[in-house]
């Protein structure tokens, strides 16, 4: 996902959790469903659960005028969606991913590496002028990774969006797969 | 059920038969061959040949909703199916029980731009329910079966299946499933409905307001809505799609709301302090500028589409349900709450409505020497047929003298595209109607723009023999365009005039049908007792209306409700 400095319009963000039908086309038709009634992708990732008839998704909506219960209404829609909640943010354990690319002289290095060991971030690639940093976190910790990787020259930065789950006992499935 | 060795263009007619599909529609190509072959010879279902798919596509919608089963329509891949996304789309947006069955290249050339190859299920998207693509053709059975189910229960609507021309060759052990399980079809409902708190509304209301919409038919709800009005005695508006959902014959009934509901109703809308909006969604047409609707009404919500809650007016009370189940459970709750309490005094309020009513009625005055005015046809054609008759009108300001004029009193019986307005719809719709309801009368109230878009397939009606009627209301204009050209665009009419063509008494006579004109009410008169006598097969009636007629009341688009402008 490409981050842009462009400022992002006003509004509330919000953590959407998914679990759909493992079919061809499910992403088309949520992602459609989100582009024509003017819902705002901040992030979208999908992947396998627990069980490989079902995926899930994280979506973090930005929204400016609905509210988001009516998103989740429409999503529910769907017929392959078979459960889908805002999760509270409260109650959220989230996590993403980030490799970045930094073309640096070699004298940095050491640098880098003292930053990254601050972030739990580490090292995968070391070439004799550049280096992958590869972190985890929450995308606030990985905002601010990211603002101090910056001096050094990031040549190219890859983030996953966000994935989440709640915390505690409570599951996103309907009572039949509980 | 024993397993039974077939293609799968059997097992898609199998299907079909096991649903209790009468009649389908639809025009063969190449990559629908094996299902067209394996039609041959066949008495069920009925296959009816229309001359484009949109009409099939239309008269499926026509047919679901005068009878209230799914309508069926058929297309071959690429324009086949794309011809087909217009009425797909038309029946998403009124609700309307549709299955639509593609046919697509074959498996090995899907993906390749093949000839006539059409991404149909990605298309149609949109605009349906949902939508499969049948990859194996062991699938078939269990996706058709969801297919019909998903079109028909909840909120209905259209769904399409998409069948890879080998998937119809390819054989299959055919077994009809007895059930159907989608996990993410029904969702769980979490929370009670709140029944008290609804009830609690109706008993401290002074000025309420009963709006009902198309989901009244969907749910056919039609009983339990009129025994929960009488008993509330509340006014009752309708939107367009909810005529028929109440008999506007009724003194209960004020009829429509909305951009061109009557004086009366938007003022009584805009002046309740309750709204009970049942199987409605507040489309921008009935509320008009949304700020500004029924500023001091609460609302109580009831309908079967959670998404539909709070979407464009925030509920008061939302009861998420089905109507004919939930709304007498609203009934009995609130006759106890007025039995325990007392019931409200609407009678300062039904004096003010009746004083609107009395002071702003809707109206015309057709001098015998002028040209025909087309509220006069309508209400003409009204007393003529006692209003025993299924109507369907195209689009266009027609379409809006028969919401006004043609006073319905059974369910099902206004049959009109509303949602996406699509123009051509009358004669499709007119010709699925005749052939769900083969004993009734079936109008069609249609503009000359409209009947242009879909008029090939008279040669369905005719070589069918369908008795249906239809009145094209010809200003030779495109005149609800017009009409907006003069108010609101200086009066410059660019691309509105229609020539004079075709001549449709001789256009008629080509499709083998009955031609007919008339110009003055005498003629009028004259003529729409010949159209009714006529049972060997269509009528087509060419109306010549005064030229520059407009629809009002009107209320402008992004104006208040109450906003309404006249003609005088």
């Amino acid at each position: 996902m490409e981050r842009t400095e462009t400022p992002q319009p006003s509004g509330s963000t919000h953590t959407i959790s998914l679990l759909v039908e493992n079919k061809p086309g499910v992403l088309h038709r949520i992602a459609g469903l989100f582009s024509r009634r003017g819902y705002n992708i901040a992030s979208l990732t999908v992947g396998p659960t627990e069980r490989a008839e079902y995926s899930r998704m994280t979506i973090v909506v930005r929204l400016s005028s609905s509210p988001v219960d009516q998103v989740v209404r429409q999503v529910q829609k769907l017929v392959p969606v078979v459960e889908v909640r805002e999760l509270s943010p409260q109650d959220l354990i989230e996590r993403e991913l980030l490799l970045a690319k930094i073309r640096t002289p070699e004298r940095n290095h050491a640098e880098l590496r003292a930053l990254a060991e601050t972030y739990e971030a580490v090292i995968v690639d070391v070439s004799p002028d550049a280096l992958v940093v590869e972190a985890s976190g929450t995308a606030g910790k990985l905002d601010a990774l990211e603002e101090r990787l910056r001096p050094f020259g990031i040549q190219e930065l890859c983030r996953s969006g966000r994935i989440a789950l709640e915390r505690g006992f409570k599951t996103l499935a309907p009572p039949s797969l509980k | 059920m024993a397993k039974e060795k077939m293609t799968g263009a059997k097992a898609v007619l199998r299907a079909l038969e096991a649903e209790g599909v009468e009649v389908l529609f639809g025009i063969p190509g190449g990559a629908i061959l094996p299902l067209y072959d394996a039609l041959y010879g066949a008495e069920r279902p009925r296959h009816v040949l229309v001359r484009h798919e949109q009409v099939g596509g239309h008269a499926a919608e026509g047919y679901a909703h005068a009878t209230g089963k799914v309508g069926v329509c058929m297309g071959t891949s690429g324009p086949g199916a794309t011809n087909l996304v217009t009425a797909i789309a038309d029946a998403y947006m009124d609700s309307v029980p549709m299955v639509a069955i593609t046919a697509n290249v074959s498996s090995s050339l899907i993906g390749t731009d093949a000839f006539q190859e059409a991404d149909i299920t990605g298309i149609t998207m949109p605009i349906t329910k949902h939508n499969w693509l049948v990859t194996d053709v062991r699938e078939l059975p269990r996706i058709l079966k969801e297919a019909f189910y998903v079109a028909r229960t909840g909120r209905p609507g259209p769904v399409l299946v998409d069948i890879p021309k080998d998937v119809l060759n390819a054989e299959l052990d055919f077994e009809w499933p007895e059930t159907v399980e989608i996990p993410g079809y029904h969702p769980p409902v979490r929370e009670e409905p709140r029944l008290k708190d609804a009830a609690q509304l109706m008993r401290a209301s002074s000025r309420p307001v009963v709006y009902l919409g198309g989901g009244v038919r969907t749910a056919d709800a039609h009983k339990e809505v009129f025994a929960f009005a009488e008993f509330l005695g509340a006014p009752v508006v309708t939107t367009l799609h909810g005529k028929g959902a109440f008999p506007e014959t009724s003194p209960l009934c004020l009829g429509m709301f909305g951009m061109h509901g009557s004086r009366y109703a938007n003022y009584t809308v805009q002046a309740s302090d309750l709204i009970i909006a049942l199987g409605a969604r507040f489309d921008d047409r009935v509320t008009g500028k949304l700020s500004t609707f029924a500023p001091e009404a609460k609302v109580i919500h009831l309908d079967v589409d959670p998404a539909e809650i709070s979407k464009l007016v925030t509920a008061t009370v939302p009861l998420v349900g089905d109507l004919k189940r939930l709304l007498p459970q609203l009934h009995e709750e609130a006759r106890r709450a007025f039995a325990d309490h007392g019931r409200p005094d609407l009678g300062p309020w039904w004096k003010r409505v009746n004083e609107w009513r009395e002071k702003h009625p809707l109206r015309y005055r057709q001098d015998p020497k002028q040209p025909l005015l087309p509220q006069y046809v309508i209400d003409t054609l009204w007393k003529k047929t006692g209003g025993k008759a299924i109507v369907t009108t195209g689009v266009g300001e027609h379409q809006m003298f028969a919401a006004q004029w043609w006073k319905t009193a059974e369910p099902r019986t206004f049959v009109t595209s509303g949602g996406l307005g699509t123009m051509g719809f009358c004669l499709p719709s007119a010709i699925g109607i005749q052939l769900g309801r083969p004993d009734a009368l079936v109008i069609g109230i249609d503009g000359d723009g409209s009947f242009q878009m879909t008029l090939q397939d008279l040669a369905t009606a005719s070589e069918l023999k369908l008795p249906i009627k239809i009145f094209v209301l010809n200003n030779l204009f495109l005149g609800m365009v017009r009409q907006w050209q003069e108010l609101f665009y200086e009066e410059k009419y660019a691309e509105t005039p229609l020539a004079d063509l075709p001549d449709l008494v001789k256009l008629a006579d080509a499709y083998g049908c009955l031609g007919l004109r008339a110009r003055t009410p005498e003629e009028l008169d004259q003529v729409i007792d010949r159209a009714l006598a006529n049972q060997d097969g269509p009528t087509i009636v060419d109306v010549r209306i005064r030229r520059e007629e407009k629809v009002y009341p009107m209320v402008p688009a992004g104006a208040p409700l109450n906003d309404m402008i006249d003609g005088e």
